[in-house]
């Protein structure tokens, strides 16, 4: 994972910035946002070269931070966060999405995931119909911990598989068979999981034929969620050395161009639409909700070491004093699980800095996170200053043409590619 | 008077003591007396110069002197006394030549040495032959491990053409390098005589100095004029001062000049009074006027030293001569180059500066143009490449000003089929359509180099459109080649190649030498259809096609690709001859963007907002600054010549 933004600091009970007075009964009786609760659970049997996320091989890593202690440590934060929001007058909420990432979360028994997850449940009970996701590397699971994970009420499972072609593994240092990866999908479709796959593209070695056939393995397994991604050599990995000793290539950002668009195509062409940037689902009641509330700027409540969190401001309403307020607060926890174990034993919490967001800083994320989504935003949420220039992104074939005509932005194939240009001019 | 016994020192200055005890040839006062200033009679005067190559040690040649006869005590020298500015002194060349006076004895007789510091370098060439026309005689100084250059060659010819004595020195004879025998006879058969006739000295450690200044007094002629005709007195060298306004330096050749009299500048006829009247030696000291064959200094309150021109000559308002004393022309300058701020805001900075140098500066001229790439800044007239340097050293330094500069370029007269002539001195500028003729200026050019080296240095002058003038031998291993230059040729990167293909051991010097016609088309180079002023170019019609490729792959290396094709032209008029293409960017999107991310990705949006601050729209097309400095700083000859020519 790349270093901690800068910040400033998170008081030690974890209080949200947020003015209280007369404000909780108000926020009560509005509408309450969705709420998730992401869980990050930072252990993996072997490190991948171009991973750079907070993820440790040990076992052993002392404390509140072994595997074994970390569903006890990951409760208390849920307790801390119940606290917390509960003082800010936000506790009253439903959990909409639970997501558990790492790092493997399946490197825990799935017992502990279940306790987990009943821990969340306990604090602010599960929306009817609410998701639960956890990824899995297709290595660390059996027909038996999937059907575990599913009657403790997990309802969806994405497994890294990243590529069906061996020596592109080899390179992205990918331990699993990649012939596992059909027989995982069967036993969690037979758990009645919901399936997700993880792939990556652009490795170095990799062809436009190792791409081709990676998605039809995909596409082969009847999966109806596919996420693709770049590969980014990030500064600090193993693969970053390699590549500056000369040892990989970088990355070529035309031919992950090409990849990109077979990938569309392919996918599209088997029924499974683009809902994001990087993700593809048979119909929206497939689409990721966790994910999508993250583009969709709702609040979420990141518990592990690392993880990040977001609150909006609780209110627009005039309550009173709350003009002093910051548009949202987003904070993070510090790095390491032993570091982390130890403040949360002690009482404190966990984060390691935060920042409170003005709202040109919002108004910055809400259209650099929407225009990702293939619902879009609103030509009406975008600085007035701004507007004039879909015209001319959609002359440029960046902007779906029929989505501007009524009144959304709306990124073409092309203009996904080229997004973050896109964000640029739509931002003043 | 003899030689120091035994005095070796490595200090930069004598030890007090040593000057002290020893009887130095220094006029007592009766003798004094007898040169004050005004009184002396012009048998006991000597003028003279140094003539030297950069680094040859003539400004610690003329410290030691300034020491030997009194001048200056050795505990308030001041290494390089003469050499004013700061960044005079760290080039280690002199740009304004002063002239300092000097007392020495030779026998019973007491003479009033004055010394006039010459410019060292080719770009002011005018200067230093117009300070040599205000003496009789040059000190001809060789550092003798290094042997004369070219450009000292050229000073020494000019030296000769105006009939100077001149005694031949050999400087750094204490270094171990050095091979005074070798070099003894090189400078013998240069300027006649014996080589035992070569003094050999040493400004560092003071040897044979003294016998130097012997030699000028009984060697260098004294200055001969007419003391009853109307007065006429030669400006060489004329420098702004904050406080005092310009100083003018000059000679008076005939009659005399005097405080509080009206003079006139004969070539503006326009009149001033005289409110100061002095010599240096070497700080001002103020007289009761200045007599035929005397050497210092007049102060009017003007405050533009255009207003006291280099080579005018100065007369008495009341007593008018009739003739003036010729030899004066107006600086031309040879090269030009664009002066941008790198910041627009920047401008009227530039311009106040610029303002504020040509106050010292009679040869810096300057008009505003205005760049499709660049914006607003100014297009400049320089003598040449080392006056452009410093000039945008001292712009940079001094007023803390960042620049960019537009590749040097010369003047071209052009002559359009229906008569109309135009002189152009930005390339952008040059006309299209119908061509009779155009002239390009050439230079003489002067290139010593060791024989091994003599078929490389021919070579590259064939490339660059040169034609053998001449060649003779120095010496056994060194050559004096002569060649008709192209100025444009040696503007682009001439001296970088010359010093690189002889590994460092040619020199080189030119000078005007008038203008040729010439086959040379305008090079555009266009950005998406969209033509980029700063880099058009007037080159030789065959240069044209390498010209266009060079710039063409140069620019695609470092225009960052855009989110549509972006072709790089080169086209001689409507004709395309060269062309690049800087593809399309396929992707800008960073492919996850999850709860942790969203943070980095915003500051990483915002950093990316504020670079677009620093990007220049040519077209549809966005370039960064500094790809615009990138591609019109190397290769454009200017700054690496004339930094490497100090050395």
């Amino acid at each position: 994972m790349p270093a901690l933004p800068e910040g400033t600091a998170v008081p030690d009970d974890g209080t949200l910035p947020f003015a209280r007075v007369g404000s909780v009964a108000l926020r009560q009786a509005q509408e309450p946002r969705p709420f998730g609760v992401y869980v990050h659970v930072p252990f993996c049997s072997v490190r991948c070269g171009y991973c750079d996320f907070n993820t440790y091989t040990a076992s052993e890593l002392g404390g509140g931070a072994n595997q074994a202690a970390y569903a006890t440590t990951a409760l208390r934060e849920v307790d801390l966060a119940a606290r917390v929001l509960d003082d800010a007058g936000l506790g009253s909420r439903p959990v909409s999405t639970v997501f558990f990432g790492g790092g493997t979360p399946t490197m825990l028994p799935a017992a502990d995931l279940a306790r987990i997850l009943r821990g969340v449940d306990d604090a602010w009970g599960l929306a009817p119909g609410g998701e639960v996701t956890t990824e899995a590397n297709p290595d660390s699971v059996t027909p038996e911990s999937l059907r575990v994970l599913a009657d403790a009420g997990f309802t969806r499972v994405s497994f890294g598989m990243q590529s069906a072609v061996p020596h592109v593994l080899a390179t992205l240092e990918r331990t699993h068979d990649p012939r596992r990866v059909p027989d995982a999908v069967a036993w969690a479709r037979d758990a009645g999981l919901d399936v997700s796959l993880d792939l990556i593209y652009g490795t170095p070695g990799e062809s436009l034929d190792d791409w081709r056939a990676s998605l039809e393995a995909v596409l082969a397994t009847g999966v109806d969620h596919v996420s693709a991604y770049a590969l980014v050599v990030e500064p600090g990995t193993k693969m970053h050395a390699q590549v500056r000793r000369g040892e990989l290539a970088l990355p070529d950002e035309d031919d992950q161009a090409a990849k990109y668009e077979l990938a569309d195509e392919l996918l599209t062409e088997a029924g499974l639409g683009w809902y994001e940037v990087s993700n593809w689902a048979r119909g929206p009641e497939h689409a990721c909700r966790h994910n999508l509330a993250y583009w969709r700027g709702d609040d979420w409540w990141g518990i592990g070491p690392g993880a990040h969190s977001y609150v909006a401001a609780p209110s627009a309403e005039p309550v009173e004093a709350a003009h002093a307020d910051p548009a949202g607060v987003r904070w993070w926890n510090v790095k390491h699980p032993r570091r982390y174990a130890t403040l949360l034993e002690s009482g404190s919490s966990p984060g390691a800095g935060r920042e409170l967001l003005t709202p040109a800083e919002a108004q910055l994320e809400r259209v650099l996170l929407g225009v990702r989504v293939r619902e879009g935003l609103e030509v009406d949420a975008l600085d007035r200053s701004r507007r004039a220039a879909v015209a001319g992104l959609v002359a440029r074939g960046l902007l779906d043409g029929v989505a501007a005509v009524r009144g959304r932005v709306v990124l073409t194939r092309q203009g996904r590619l080229l997004a973050d240009a896109v964000v640029r001019e739509l931002t003043p | 008077m003899g030689q120091w016994p035994g005095l070796v020192t490595t200090d930069d200055t004598l030890p007090a003591t040593l000057t002290e005890r020893i009887a130095l040839p220094i006029p007592g006062p009766a003798l004094s007396a007898r040169i004050e200033p005004n009184v002396t009679a012009p048998e006991l005067i000597r003028n003279f110069c140094i003539i030297a190559h950069i680094d040859h040690g003539k400004s610690t040649l003329a410290d030691r002197m300034l020491q030997l006869t009194g001048v200056v005590e050795p505990r308030a020298m001041r290494a390089q006394y003469l050499d004013r500015m700061d960044i005079e002194r760290e080039r280690g060349i002199t740009i304004k030549s002063q002239a300092v006076r000097m007392p020495w004895q030779l026998g019973d007789q007491a003479h009033a040495l004055n010394m006039i510091d010459t410019p060292g370098h080719v770009d002011f060439t005018y200067e230093v032959s117009r300070s040599l026309a205000a003496c009789e005689g040059a000190v001809l100084l060789v550092d003798a491990a290094q042997g004369i250059e070219a450009q000292t060659l050229a000073n020494l010819y000019l030296a000769m053409e105006n009939d100077l004595e001149i005694i031949p020195v050999l400087n750094k004879i204490d270094l171990p390098a050095a091979q005074p025998e070798k070099y003894a006879e090189e400078l013998a058969n240069l300027v006649g005589g014996d080589p035992d006739d070569v003094l050999k000295v040493s400004g560092k450690t003071g040897a044979g100095v003294e016998a130097l200044l012997d030699r000028i007094v009984e060697r260098i002629p004294a200055p001969v004029g007419d003391a009853d005709a109307p007065a006429r007195a030669m400006i060489f060298d004329s420098v702004y001062d904050t406080y005092r306004g310009v100083v003018t330096y000059v000679r008076v050749i005939d009659g005399s000049l005097s405080p509080r009299e009206r003079i006139v500048m004969m070539s503006t006829r326009a009149t001033h009074e005289l409110l100061e009247i002095g010599v240096i030696s070497p700080d001002p000291i103020v007289t009761k006027g200045l007599g035929v064959g005397e050497v210092g200094y007049l102060i009017t309150g003007v405050k533009d030293v255009r207003q006291s021109k280099v080579g005018d000559t100065v007369t008495n308002a009341g007593k008018p001569a009739t003739e003036s004393l010729g030899g004066y022309s107006e600086p031309k300058p040879m090269v030009f180059s664009g002066l941008y701020p790198v910041d627009g805001s920047d401008y009227p900075a530039l311009r106040d500066a610029l303002d504020k140098l040509k106050l010292n500066d009679a040869a810096l001229n300057y008009e505003p143009e205005t760049s499709v790439a660049l914006g607003f800044g100014f297009r400049v007239g320089f003598l040449g490449l080392l006056h452009l340097e410093i000039v945008r050293e001292r712009l940079e330094r001094e007023f803390d000003l960042d620049l960019i500069s537009t590749a040097p370029n010369v003047v071209y007269d052009v002559t359009l089929d229906d008569g109309t002539e135009v002189k152009v001195t930005n390339p952008s500028e040059f006309p299209g359509g119908k061509i009779k003729e155009v002239r390009e200026p050439v230079v003489r050019a002067t290139i010593l180099a060791p024989s091994e080296f003599v078929g490389t240095v021919m070579g590259l002058c064939n490339d660059r459109r040169g034609q053998m003038d001449g060649m003779d031998y120095l010496s056994e291993d060194r050559v004096e080649l002569r060649f008709t230059l192209p100025l444009a040729e040696i503007v682009f990167d001439f001296f970088d190649q010359l010093k690189s293909r002889t590994r460092g051991y040619a020199s080189l010097d030119y000078e005007p030498q008038g203008d040729q016609a010439a086959d040379l088309v305008k090079v555009d180079i266009l950005l998406q259809g969209d033509q980029v002023d700063a880099f058009s170019a007037i080159v030789h019609r065959e240069k044209a096609y390498d010209y266009g490729v060079m710039m063409t792959a140069k620019l695609k290396e470092i225009i960052p690709r855009q989110q549509f094709e972006v072709p790089i032209q080169a086209a001689v008029g409507a004709r395309v001859i060269a062309r690049e293409t800087v593809r399309a960017m396929r992707k800008d999107v960073l492919a996850k963007c999850y709860g942790g991310d969203i943070s980095r990705k915003r500051k990483l949006l915002e950093k990316q907002k504020e670079g677009k601050k620093r990007m220049k729209n040519i077209g549809s097309v966005e370039v960064p600054k500094d790809a615009f400095i990138a591609a019109l700083s190397s290769d454009s000859g200017g700054g690496k010549d004339a930094k490497d020519k100090k050395k």
